[in-house]
């Protein structure tokens, strides 16, 4: 992992006394909301419905023990006792209070933690694969090429009042777990004669207008990474629209001027900063390269698990849907679900937070990973000690064996929090959760990706969830439309709308039915929702939404 | 002819906050100010907003009223006026009697 040198910590503490004066003036009245808003947005503070709210950037999702003890002393000194992690691999304080947070940002500094760039028109946290540096699959770890990014982009001058917020997720794995199709910049590890590149994907987004990226190069040499984004940010900085927020993202821009203006104008853009990059990024990236050696990985023998799982039915049933292959021999990647049935998706309180660092010291490199999905991942456990690692989570209240099941939901924090949305979230997907765990069909279900949004903008994903929910208000009352066939990884498609929405009362037994229908229309056990749905289309899912409602409705 | 009250965030904490008969910005939708014409409410509005040392983002909310107690129209100032529905935090948590900012 990479530890903060000197300038770092020199750089934090400025930046942190900087924001400690500005929320002083703003307390004083110096300052006016309106001059205020854009530097507290720069520091992750937001005003939500019913308190401010921190987002704390988890840099490419990754966390060391000590890191996540800290996360939950903040939750116990000055939040009401938990956080909450992101589909972007950050966590929210949900109740601090405004002259605490200068505080609050001190005592992350302690750890090389921060929420620069968490909010405004900025490059917003970099994301990644949150199996990096521990999948079976992967060409190379990216997490160093997203260090590197990070400090790049960090108080970058010419990108700190951009059209709008801009956000790069990248990947080291052809299974992309990063969901590079819908960033503003996608990177995805490639390999050409014996070479490693990226091949770069511009102008996905979800929201509004979501849209799928678009490959600008096929393959770009490692070494011209930097230049190559600052071309691409620069030339958007300069011709993405300002007149209205609404159509400022890059997406819009690539689809205005089309993929091979955007990329004539990068390249030539490039060529002109290429020379400015005289290498040093390179030697950085030497460096940085050089903390995330992988972890010493121990020869052990696998036996204890193997017998555990023989004679233990919950530990099997979790080692089946909680364990990912892990490149080294004997190691296991361990996702720890944060969506027990009935719990508010992606909420970790300081007391299960405190008994992940303890686990990931004892068993798991002291490394821990947050992934977009909203749960917390262990990346090295070595597979004998997985029985007392489940042991230890059976004992914390976080050992719910539901990974990439119906129950593992995705959801923004939606109306019970945020002062951007527009009906709720949470609540549908824990009432979706405990539905489908009172009819015990999860496990018959497989593979199914629920996602949702209490917006049109999309911080659930919504757009690429086999099924997708979002929350809406139609005429002062919620009201929730239904997508069908997203796809979220390399494959990545926008979901198609059924038709009309269904109130906040009817959504639930909606997504029942749309269950129950697929375990009807599926040719064998195994054919998953999403296959079955590329199968036969959108009709008779539809039919089974609406076709049935207006059947109960006439009884 | 609405009636309306002026809402907002308290500056340190963050929480809602509406504004009373006396001027000041209270905790409690029931203590709240009812505008009940128009032209009042915006000029009322306009001089709250500019108390943004006390409160930020002031804006007019419409009421209905029950034995002259003003409560929620619109599920969004439900949930202002209550807190989550999934953890018990916020305005149902706490008890009366929160100091005026």
């Amino acid at each position: 992992m990479y530890d903060y040198n000197a300038f770092d910590r020199a750089f934090l503490k400025e930046r942190n006394s900087q924001f400690r004066a500005q929320v002083a003036r703003r307390i004083s009245g110096e300052l006016t909301e309106d001059e205020f808003k854009p530097l507290r947005l720069m520091n992750g503070v937001y005003l939500q419905l019913h308190a401010y709210m921190l987002r704390v950037a988890i840099p490419y999702g990754t966390l060391n023990s000590a890191q996540m003890r800290k996360l939950a002393e903040l939750a116990t000194r000055w939040d009401k006792g938990y956080g909450h992690f992101t589909t972007r691999q950050n966590i929210q304080y949900n109740w601090p209070k405004l002259s605490d947070i200068p505080d609050m940002l001190d005592s992350l500094g302690e750890v090389g933690l921060h929420a620069i760039q968490t909010s405004g028109n900025t490059i917003r946290n970099v994301t990644a694969d949150h199996f990096a540096g521990a999948a079976a699959d992967e060409l190379a770890d990216p997490r160093p090429v997203a260090e590197l990014i990070r400090q790049w982009s960090t108080d970058h001058p010419e990108f700190q009042f951009m059209p709008r917020k801009f956000k790069i997720a990248i990947t080291g794995s052809p299974n992309d777990r990063a969901v590079t199709r819908a960033h503003d910049i996608g990177l995805r590890m490639v390999e050409r004669d014996g070479e490693t590149g990226f091949e770069v994907l511009v102008g996905g987004g979800l929201g509004r207008t979501p849209m799928i990226g678009k490959v600008i190069e096929e393959f770009l040499p490692r070494a011209d990474l930097l230049p190559y984004l600052e071309a691409i940010v620069s030339v958007w900085n300069q011709i993405g629209r300002r007149d209205n927020k609404y159509k400022a993202r890059i997406k819009i821009t690539v689809h205005e001027h089309g993929i091979d203006e955007i990329r004539r104008l990068v390249r030539a853009r490039f060529a002109a900063l290429r020379g400015e990059f005289s290498g040093i990024d390179q030697q950085l990236l030497a460096e940085i390269e050089a903390q995330f050696a992988p972890p010493a990985f121990r020869q052990a023998g696998t036996d204890g698990y193997e017998a555990a799982r023989k004679a233990d039915p919950l530990f099997r049933s979790w080692s089946d849907t909680n364990l990912t292959p892990h490149r080294a021999e004997g190691y296991a990647i361990v996702s720890v679900s944060l969506k027990k049935h009935g719990a508010t998706p992606g909420d970790a309180s300081a007391a299960q937070m405190r008994v992940l660092a303890d686990l990931a010291e004892r068993y798991g490199h002291d490394e821990l990973r947050i992934s977009h999905e909203q749960n917390v991942i262990l990346p090295h456990v070595h597979k004998s000690d997985l029985p007392a690692l489940f042991a230890a989570l059976r004992e914390a209240d976080l050992a719910t064996a539901n990974i990439g099941l119906a129950s593992d939901i995705i959801a923004c924090p939606g109306m019970d929090y945020c002062a951007l949305a527009t009906a709720r979230s949470i609540p549908i997907a824990q009432q979706i959760a405990q539905r489908v765990d009172a009819l015990k069909i999860e496990h018959d279900l497989g593979a199914l990706k629920i996602k949702i949004s209490g917006c049109i903008n999309a911080c659930g994903h919504h757009h690429v969830g086999h099924i997708g929910i979002l929350g809406l208000d139609r005429a002062g009352v919620e009201n929730y439309q239904i997508t069908l066939g997203g796809d979220h990884t390399e494959t990545a498609a926008l979901g198609t709308r059924t038709g009309p929405g269904f109130s906040y009362d009817e959504i639930v037994p909606a997504i029942e039915r749309l269950m129950l229908a697929y375990l009807g229309l599926r040719l064998t056990d195994d054919e998953p929702f999403a296959e079955t749905y590329r199968r036969v289309g959108l009709g008779p899912f539809k039919a089974a939404l609406y076709e049935e409602a207006q059947a109960y409705a006439a009884e | 002819m609405k009636n309306q009250v002026i809402t907002a965030n308290a500056l340190i904490e963050g929480d809602v906050v509406y504004l009373a008969p006396s001027g000041q910005w209270v905790r409690h939708l029931s203590d709240a100010q009812v505008f009940t014409d128009d032209a009042e409410a915006d000029a009322a509005l306009h001089v709250a907003a500019a108390r943004s040392n006390e409160a930020v983002g002031a804006y007019l909310i419409t009421v209905t009223l029950q034995d002259g107690i003003p409560g929620p129209t619109h599920f969004r100032e439900a949930f202002r006026l209550r807190g989550p529905s999934n953890r018990f935090h916020g305005k149902q948590a706490e008890h009366v009697d929160l100091n005026d900012v």
